[in-house]
């Protein structure tokens, strides 16, 4: 019996998957092959919601008043932020990360309000207080910090390279000279991969989904950004494309929040210590962003100032 | 002004990109447009069906759908290999041809019907008829609506920004991916925006004065 479920289940994703690829337009990471939740996929751990909590940090005395915490994240980014449309149900590691520091500040997921913040916009909103805290692909710069605030980094990522399954002369930034590498309007790596010393032709889209669509109907060679994401992709249309895994750049990513607010950085910055220690930041990782076939790397230190 | 200084050289070329997408495919607009409009006018029912088909299509498809097109449909079919920036003013100018179409629809409709039928008892034909002797009239009447749509196309070429095309939106996108705030980004690429379409309007305004005649 218990078997047989098994197979009806593998039948499903499969199902799922093969609709996933169906090659219309957007279905590039509509759907992940196996959603978080998935009676396959390693379980989710559950966070115990604190009580009593207080602290002397304007942003964390608004969310208390309003009685909900307002998180800024991504919604096309499958196993990392993704929204389900069709229930709204959002899922990934960066969520997880997200609900895991709402429990220890004393938020259950029913007090949660999501926001889909533009990357453009990031730093916008976190200054102006329209979220709480933004967690979401966001990597730690120099720039950056000059207008908000970072706990973290809580994980590193890299760019690397999305290639078709069948890629055989593409094998890391240094083989893609006069290759058309596809990546957003504007992009670091896309920048860095255009570089002498590596010497892409690039082709720049509005979204990586529509980079991911050329790639599939060869149209470009290879989609360059942060080798999280890309994982993603690649789990979304398995059998078809293929991570490079030869990171060129360093990009660790980090919890954007108020810049003023040093309590509630360091207080984040002790969230993620405690369940990084205790192995809960493992099992997220297992139940998400290891679902795409990338093994687990220890988190990077978090940096306190 | 920092972000202006630091990155003049993606400024400039940016500022050149929208520029050039502008230009030519405001040239593809206008040769298109007129010649449609001269379909839609036409004694020939063939040309005139074609002349709506091509306004009603073009008129009512959002552009971003239009640029998905020429991007994902078009190199799969027709001619793989093009440059993003020829597909970019092909996708721009076809839609705004069927704006210009409208508005010399719209100006040849002013001009009396006598002058068209003293023309054909001259022994003129339509060609001729058009040419010679109705454009000429009508083009007064247009020019307002003109600067207006090409101002509107000035616009739209931002769209091309997220069609691999070097212009001044891509230049915001690669400002506020380095971190830099965003309101000054937006400042300057308004003002540049605004130095095009002053730049389209005085031009505009030039040609009307240089057109008017007492009437």
């Amino acid at each position: 019996m218990k078997l047989r479920k098994t197979a009806a289940v593998a039948v499903a994703v499969l199902a799922l998957t093969a609709t996933a690829c169906g090659g219309k337009e957007g279905s590039a990471g509509d759907k992940p092959a196996t959603k978080p939740g998935d009676a396959a996929a390693p379980k989710l751990p559950t966070y115990a919601v604190a009580s009593g909590v207080d602290l002397n940090s304007p942003t964390f005395k608004k969310a208390k008043e309003r009685g909900k915490l307002i998180i800024g994240s991504k919604a096309d980014q499958p196993y990392l932020g993704f929204e389900d449309q069709a229930t709204k149900v959002r899922s990934g590691f960066d969520i997880e990360i997200a609900k895991m520091i709402a429990a220890e500040l004393g938020f259950s997921p029913d007090k949660i309000e999501w926001k889909t913040v533009n990357s453009k916009l990031r730093e916008t909103a976190i200054s102006t207080g329209q979220v709480d805290y933004y967690v979401g692909t966001y990597t730690i710069n120099d720039k950056r910090k000059a207008q908000v605030g970072f706990a973290g980094p809580y994980y590193k990522a890299g760019a690397d390279l999305l290639v078709r399954k069948d890629e055989t002369a593409i094998t890391g930034p240094e083989s893609v000279k006069g290759k058309k590498v596809c990546s957003i309007t504007g992009s670091t790596p896309l920048q860095e991969i255009k570089k002498p010393q590596y010497g892409a032709e690039t082709v720049e889209l509005g979204k990586y989904s529509d980079c991911v669509q050329q790639l599939l109907t060869k149209q470009v060679d290879a989609v360059t950004t942060d080798d999280s994401i890309l994982k993603g992709y690649a789990a979304a249309n398995k059998g078809k494309l293929k991570v490079v895994g030869k990171p060129f750049t360093e990009e660790p990513y980090g919890i954007g929040i108020s810049k003023e607010d040093k309590v509630l950085r360091d207080k984040v910055n002790d969230v993620l210590e405690k369940f990084e220690k205790d192995g809960t930041y493992k099992k997220i990782y297992e139940a998400t962003l290891g679902l795409s076939g990338s093994a687990y790397t220890e988190p990077p230190a978090v940096v306190r100032y | 002004m920092n972000v202006l200084l630091d990155h003049f050289p993606e400024f400039r070329d940016g500022f050149i990109g929208t520029v050039s997408i502008t230009a030519v495919s405001s040239v593809i607009a206008l040769v298109l447009g007129v010649v449609i409009a001269g379909f839609r006018v036409s004694p020939v029912p063939p040309l005139r069906f074609f002349g709506t088909a091509w306004v009603t299509l073009l008129r009512n498809t959002p552009l971003t759908l239009l640029f998905l097109v020429f991007f994902f449909v078009v190199p799969e079919i027709l001619f793989p290999g093009m440059s993003p920036f020829v597909l970019a003013s092909l996708a721009l100018g076809l839609y705004t041809s069927s704006f210009v179409c409208e508005a010399v629809r719209s100006g040849i409709s002013t001009v009396p019907l006598g002058q068209a039928e003293a023309a054909r008892s001259l022994g003129m034909g339509f060609s001729q008829t058009l040419r010679l002797i109705v454009l000429p009239q009508a083009t007064r009447t247009v020019l307002p609506p003109m600067s207006s749509i090409f101002i509107a196309l000035t616009k739209n070429s931002a769209i091309a920004g997220a069609f691999s095309v070097t212009e001044l939106f891509g230049w915001q996108t690669l400002m506020s991916e380095q971190g830099y705030a965003i309101a000054p980004v937006f400042f300057w690429v308004a003002v540049a925006y605004l130095v095009i379409t002053f730049a389209i309007s005085g031009l505009f305004r030039l040609l009307e004065r240089t057109m008017e005649v007492a009437r």
